[in-house]
């Protein structure tokens, strides 16, 4: 067994009004320089729809993700190392700009330059491509709240795939239709394809954190990332030619803090939290043969943060303490493993994801109400959870490869909850008998109530800091007293050439020099800062204390 | 002239080929990409480009063949001197081609289409020129030996560059350049040289850079590669080594309390 703390993210679904403000504060973020003009990190689809880019999650199209060999092994979808390596002159299923949408402007220098006429001047829309004038005809979210699902809504390859299962031609009929909004981000699988697809190994899985970042020094924009990455979270930069990529906001969470899209979340659907999970049976899990199986593999390699078993092991891989603290109060832990309330998306494409959703149980609530049933009447929410095959099934497509079992389960945990609660808010006697109908006890149910609905920003963000002792360990690589101190600033081509000389040792030369010099250390050197570890109490350098009313401290030494 | 041409000048061309690749990739990882425009245009692309890199993967091993391994460990090898020509004619001339149409597909999509030819900086166009000189001439040579070839008899056209190019090329790794055979190499042997020495002077300043890190390692690598967190120095927290730090240290502002000054 080999523990590795990996951070997760867990988004609620049914408080998903969307706002797309996680999307704008994380476009205003990472992606509004040039050449990423069309990419969107985290993006808002609504379901049923195409998503972003138009139909990414077609793996007969786009060939992302894994698939099994006749063998059982696990194979990239798009070939093999060799044969990626063939393809590498021209990808030939790259997904096109126009899959993604054409980035534009508008010329809003017109409404203030035109010159005088009868007309109002107008904006027109610019490409950021060509520089042309355009017609807009698609963006990120244009089939934003089923607009214009008459039309495209056949377009949805889960929609597809229902209905031909279903053979029957579900109508986007405004009484059956339901909806509602998927904001996704990359994944940061356990079992990343992108970076199995990448030719350079420039992708890599952080050991600390299971962030999966692109390293921009070591990409050299060969695109088979895009390809392998079946949710199509890994973009094109066609101005510095690499590979961008959603990057969990990591020095934000280093420091503690949420990601930008977490924390300027509006509905505070968002959940971050560690996972321990055991990397050596990683492969094993995605290797699962059936499918539907792969939700239990992926359940399976999260570790429990309370087994002592689990501890020690942790410890043995040098995880901190701190972090272990916050693999047990993890929300996402709690929400995916203990309350398995919380699904992986789209797990069939077998990178065992860390993005998990609590599927929406609002299309069957809200379709009960507009019906004129009591809504929350664990009876009713129950039947009509088992009633509704279309909503079900099309969440069984997206989170559990079509086992609609699975996802009934949650539903029913869904609505056995707000039952229940509505007992207590009403201030009537519980009815345990609702929990027990979904295996749970009244008080776990009751904690999941407060998870999912009151939980407050530091219990939906367990985050634990970064090491900042080990960064410091990399800056003093090796025992200092290795340190040769005759090199001290003599190297061939004057100060700062040669070693750079460890911070912690106090050269015999660099006292000296201190010692005997006339003059302190001159303030542009240091740009204002004092560097109270050199200064050997000659002196006042001007700097240690502040500058007020523009009269510079005077820097007179003896 | 003649130790200028093939005395001096092939040594600044490798000297800038070595020493400009070098500087490239300590300075400028970052612009080291093949600045792909599939996004922008994916349907000529697809036939241009496979084309023109597996044509020139072919030509790079046929001039590997021709001017590193000498005649005679070719002809120890059972390669007799009209099967080696054979050889190179045919497999020259259909990877030659194959590159010549490709770049010319690659080209013809760099101008045609708004964003391609937007996205292609001066530095493109010139390396283009080059590179296409380099093909054609390199074609023409090919050519030339070929009409020799029909023609029957030996002439001064049908020219065996075993027996001068390629020991003029060998020479100049010992450093002792073979000036003279060079010198009397014909016309079109001598420009293509000449293309040929000034696009590898030029490489490591384009985007041709991208061939040195061709990801052969990916067939050998595992699948998921974990990293630490800052494993790469940054500012300050870079492992003692030997050699300089650059001139006019990048770390100079941000790094804690490095040597004290002896400027006052």
């Amino acid at each position: 067994m080999k523990v590795m703390a990996q951070l997760g993210m867990v988004m609620n679904l049914d408080k998903c009004i969307g706002c797309h403000t996680c999307s704008v504060t994380c476009k205003q973020t990472w992606t509004n320089r040039a050449g990423i003009e069309y990419v969107w990190f985290n993006n808002v689809e609504t379901r049923p729809g195409q998503g972003y880019p138009r139909r990414y999650e077609d793996q007969e199209r786009w060939h992302g993700g894994w698939t099994l060999t006749k063998g059982g092994r696990l194979k990239l979808r798009s070939g093999g190392r060799f044969k990626r390596l063939l393809s590498i002159f021209a990808n030939p299923v790259l997904p096109r700009l126009e899959d993604y949408y054409e980035p534009w402007t508008y010329d809003y220098a017109n409404l203030i330059d035109a010159p005088l006429s009868d007309d109002f001047p107008v904006a027109r829309p610019k490409s950021l491509i060509t520089g042309e004038n355009m017609k807009i005809t698609w963006s990120g979210n244009w089939d934003d709240n089923l607009g214009g699902a008459p039309e495209m809504g056949h377009l949805d390859p889960i929609v597809e795939k229902v209905r031909r299962e279903a053979e029957d031609k579900i109508k986007f009929e405004f009484e059956k239709t339901f909806m509602f909004y998927l904001p996704r981000i990359c994944e940061h699988c356990l079992n990343p394809s992108c970076m199995a697809a990448c030719p350079s190994g420039a992708i890599y899985k952080r050991v600390e954190d299971g962030i999966v970042l692109v390293d921009q020094d070591r990409c050299r924009g060969w695109r088979q990332c895009m390809t392998g990455c079946p949710y199509k979270k890994v973009y094109f930069n066609h101005k510095t030619g690499k590979a961008e990529k959603c990057t969990f906001c990591y020095p934000r969470v280093e420091v503690g803090l949420p990601t930008v899209c977490a924390e300027t979340c509006v509905g505070r659907l968002r959940y971050i939290g560690l996972f321990l999970y055991d990397a050596d049976r990683v492969t094993a899990a995605a290797s699962t043969p059936d499918p539907q199986d792969l939700y239990e593999a992926q359940l399976d390699l999260l570790l429990d943060p309370n087994d002592p078993q689990v501890i020690a092991a942790a410890r043995a891989e040098g995880i901190a303490e701190d972090w272990l603290e916050a693999a047990r109060r993890s929300p996402v832990y709690a929400l995916a493993k203990k309350y398995r309330v919380a699904l992986p998306l789209r797990p069939e494409f077998r990178t065992m994801p860390m993005v998990w959703y609590v599927p929406p149980l609002s299309p069957v609530v809200d379709l009960l109400r507009d019906q004129g049933h009591d809504a929350e009447a664990a009876g009713n929410l129950f039947g009509a959870i088992d009633a509704l095959r279309i909503p079900v099934e099309y969440l069984a497509e997206l989170f559990t490869a079509g086992d609609t079992a699975t996802v009934s389960d949650v539903l029913h945990k869904l609505a056995a909850m707000r039952s229940y609660m509505r007992d207590i808010n009403l201030g009537r006697d519980t009815d345990e008998s609702i929990p027990a109908a979904v295996g749970m006890t009244g008080h776990e149910m009751y904690e999941m109530y407060r998870l999912l609905a009151i939980a407050k920003y530091d219990e939906r963000y367990v985050i634990p800091k970064a090491h900042e002792e080990q960064g410091h360990d990399l800056e003093e690589m090796g025992c200092s007293v290795d340190f040769d101190e005759t090199d001290f600033g003599s190297a061939a081509f004057g100060e700062a050439s040669g070693r750079p000389v460890p911070v912690a040792v106090e050269t015999f030369q660099a006292l000296r020099q201190r010692q005997t010099t006339d003059l302190i250390r001159a303030p542009e050197d240091m740009r204002g800062r004092v560097n109270l570890l050199n200064w050997d109490g000659k002196g006042v350098p001007s700097g240690i204390f502040p500058d007020d009313d523009g009269h510079k401290k005077a820097s007179s030494s003896s | 002239m003649s130790v200028l041409l093939w005395g001096v000048l092939p040594y600044f061309a490798i000297v800038l080929l070595i020493g400009g690749t070098v500087w490239r990739y300590r300075y400028d990882q970052f612009g080291w990409t093949t600045r792909s425009s599939q996004l922008y245009e994916s349907k000529l692309l697809q036939i241009g480009s496979p084309l023109f890199h597996f044509g020139i993967l072919f030509v790079v091993i046929g001039h590997v063949a021709g001017l590193v391994i000498p005649e005679s460990w070719m002809s120890a090898m059972g390669v007799g001197e009209s099967a080696y020509h054979v050889m190179a004619l045919v497999i020259g001339t259909i990877a030659g081609v194959g590159t010549l149409v490709g770049i010319a597909i690659l080209i013809y999509r760099r101008r045609t289409i708004g964003p391609v030819f937007m996205a292609t900086t001066k530095n493109d166009k010139v390396m283009y020129v080059v590179l296409v000189g380099a093909i054609v001439l390199g074609l023409i040579t090919t050519a030339l030996a070929i009409a020799a070839g029909t023609g029957g008899s030996a002439t001064a056209e049908s020219y065996n560059y075993r027996e001068s190019v390629a020991p003029w090329f060998r020479s100049l790794f010992v450093l002792q350049p073979d000036v003279a055979t060079m010198a009397a190499v014909p016309v079109a042997f001598k420009i293509h040289t000449l293309v040929g020495m000034l696009l590898f002077a030029i490489w490591p300043f384009t985007r041709l850079v991208h061939a040195f890190t061709a990801p052969v390692h990916y067939l050998f690598r595992p699948y998921i590669v974990y990293r630490s967190r800052d494993a790469r120095p940054a500012p300050g927290m870079t492992t003692p080594r030997r050699g300089w730090d650059p001139v006019g240290t990048k770390d100079r502002e941000s790094a804690p309390a490095r040597t004290p000054s002896r400027r006052s």
